[in-house]
């Protein structure tokens, strides 16, 4: 009843802002009511009730940042802050002896396509093999490289290319 | 007042062109297959020669399947195609048909020479379209040095009416090459990347187009990140990277049936490619624990031969046009230079000594340069000499990336991406680093790969 009576508002706040925009008939009908309730509830959801506990969504929330290691322009190796946070992924990965995990490798774009690729998984293989020296079992951890094709910050500015130049680790659920 | 038009046109031209023989072969002049010296020749010279395409004319204005119409459409439509070809490339300044008075059946073999004259044309390109019974179509082609009165060269196309832009690119490869002395090579085409979407998320997809951006077609969905794709020399196959299944491999795409298959199965990562110029073998780079090296596979599937073996990065690599030797990238003297081995991957040599890193090197079809990305900061297109001398870089955009040849080895191809929104386009530059050139595509693009003349 509660939804309902949501979905009403929502729809008709929906036609007064159509109306105010334009004076004649809209000549296209307004969102379907069902999608928008659904979307509500999911947002809800998500709030009330966090990550479920050995999760990837839990591995984000507890590594508080420290799921990606940075690395300077055209290296790969794995600096005191980078040692930090893959010590706290491994920590997370012992707690739960069961899951696995893929480590991303990934440039700036001020590299070359194909270049990129293989630095891009050199990082990737760097913290793997870092996670390994803590004692994380290698079977549970796989590389993929995706040189510059998938950039965090879409800027072309050092402050970007910084950000791009990483490895993440993301556990599977 | 056309007329008017062409006389401005042609009024500084110059004809420092006079064969001293002329050929009426339909072949073209082979270029040297190997040189050791670099030529360039300013074209400048022969830039300037007024060329008149005007309308092929038809023996009987009858309907055909092509999509230009009827032969009379057709006949227009094909000097359109060898004027653009010819204007495009920026060697010629051609005048195309609609600014032409249309010749009769009987002038192709025996033009209006003083008329012509009077226009101030030096080159005269003529040509006739005949349908054929079986629905194939006939084109005629012939270059005719006005002042001279006399016929340069000639020659005729069977096309299927899908190909009809086919017999325009062979005629205007046979002007170009008559009047230029060099290899033809419009009747090619190009694979290349096209890009969508946000900088972030770019949806990549294998796509192809004719030289001159028509017929293109998108060959992947884009479901799967696309990369890097290389024309088999029999145009039969397509080399690329896919993300199919989530990981990074070399797969052939079969141009006929539409199927592919994976060029190794491995569980490393392979990317890379490139085909030998006969086509037999396929190079590829491959990463090992974060490691990568340069191997060889033929293109049939079987075994993997590892080229390189180093704890650096050695990846891409060009076949020289006999497939003696390979140049290929490598960090191992600790930033990304050019080194050139045998291609079995015996003495490897380090070539590119100037400031700066050099990256994705590509043999030329002529076997006399090497094109590269020059990084000095930015990335620029330069070329080099196979023994790494007499660098020159011939782009200066912010991040001009991956050259690939024409068939003839006189103008190269690659992507420019922009700085900030990152989106990308092809362009073209000749040997000289001039008549720089976007190349038309639907939406953006990258990662071009020109192929060799068509069979």
């Amino acid at each position: 009843m509660l939804q309902t009576s949501r979905t009403i508002i929502l729809l008709l706040t929906a036609s007064g802002a159509l109306a105010a925009c334009t004076p004649k008939a809209p000549k296209q009908l307004p969102p379907d009511p069902g999608n928008v309730t659904t979307a509500t509830n999911t947002n809800q959801s998500t709030v009330q009730n966090g990550p479920i506990a050995g999760t990837q969504a839990d591995f984000v929330t507890t590594l508080m940042g420290q799921d990606t290691i940075y690395f300077d322009t055209d290296r790969h190796n794995v600096d005191s802050s980078d040692a930090a946070a893959l010590a706290a992924q491994a920590q997370w990965l012992s707690k739960y002896p069961g899951k696995r995990a893929t480590l991303e490798g990934h440039c700036d774009e001020r590299g070359t396509r194909d270049y990129n690729l293989a630095l891009g998984d050199k990082r990737a293989n760097a913290a793997k093999n870092y996670l390994v020296s803590m004692g994380v079992d290698a079977g549970r951890l796989t590389v993929i490289s995706y040189g510059k094709e998938r950039p965090i910050a879409v800027g072309s500015s050092e402050e970007s290319w910084a950000r791009n130049r990483r490895a993440v680790t993301i556990s599977i659920d | 007042m056309k007329l008017r038009l062409i006389l401005a046109l042609s009024v500084i031209a110059a004809p420092a062109f006079a064969p001293s023989a002329f050929a009426q072969s339909v072949v073209p002049q082979p270029a040297p297959t190997e040189e050791t010296a670099i030529d360039v020749v300013d074209e400048a010279a022969w830039a300037d020669l007024g060329i008149a395409i005007p309308t092929f004319p038809t023996n009987a204005d009858v309907p055909t399947q092509a999509s230009a119409g009827s032969t009379a459409g057709l006949g227009r439509a094909l000097a359109r195609v060898i004027t653009d070809d010819l204007k495009n490339n920026g060697l010629f300044k051609p005048t195309g048909p609609d600014s032409l008075p249309t010749p009769s059946m009987a002038q192709i073999n025996a033009p209006d020479f003083p008329s012509w004259q009077g226009k101030g044309t030096d080159m005269l390109v003529h040509g006739f379209v005949r349908a054929n019974g079986d629905g194939n179509i006939t084109v005629g082609c012939y270059l005719y040095d006005v002042s001279l009165n006399q016929q340069l060269v000639k020659g005729a196309w069977v096309v299927g009416p899908s190909e009809w832009r086919r017999a325009a690119h062979k005629c205007a490869d046979l002007v170009y090459s008559r009047l230029s002395g060099e290899s033809p090579f419009f009747d090619s085409k190009i694979a290349y990347i096209a890009e969508t979407g946000p900088k972030d998320r770019r949806m990549k997809r294998l796509a192809i187009m004719d030289s001159d951006g028509a017929n293109h077609r998108f060959i992947t969905t884009g479901q799967a990140l696309a990369l890097t794709p290389r024309y088999s020399p029999d145009y039969k196959q397509i080399v690329y990277l896919s993300y199919l299944n989530g990981n990074p491999r070399i797969y052939i795409y079969d141009t006929v049936n539409g199927t592919q298959r994976l060029v190794t199965q491995s569980r490393n990562p392979t990317f890379s490619p490139r085909w030998s110029p006969d086509g037999r073998w396929i190079l590829y780079s491959m990463a090992i624990g974060g490691n990568t090296d340069v191997y060889r596979v033929s293109s049939a599937g079987g075994q993997s031969q590892r080229l390189t073996d180093g704890p650096g990065i050695d990846v891409g690599g060009s076949y020289s046009p006999d497939g003696s030797k390979i140049v290929f990238e490598s960090d191992r003297s600790g930033s990304q230079q050019v080194y050139v081995m045998n291609a079995d991957g015996t003495d490897q040599k380090r070539i590119s000594f100037f400031g700066g890193r050099a990256a994705t090197p590509e043999w030329s079809p002529r076997g006399d340069q090497v094109a590269f990305t020059y990084i000095a900061g930015d990335f620029h297109i330069a070329v080099m000499s196979p023994a790494g001398g007499s660098m020159r870089q011939l782009t200066g955009g912010w991040q001009d990336e991956a050259p690939t040849w024409s068939p003839n080895g006189r103008i190269i191809q690659f992507f420019r991406t922009e700085k900030g929104s990152g989106r990308a386009s092809l362009w073209q530059v000749d040997l000289t680093g001039k008549n720089e050139r976007r190349l038309p595509t639907p939406v953006d693009a990258s990662d071009p790969a020109w192929g060799p003349v068509l069979p």
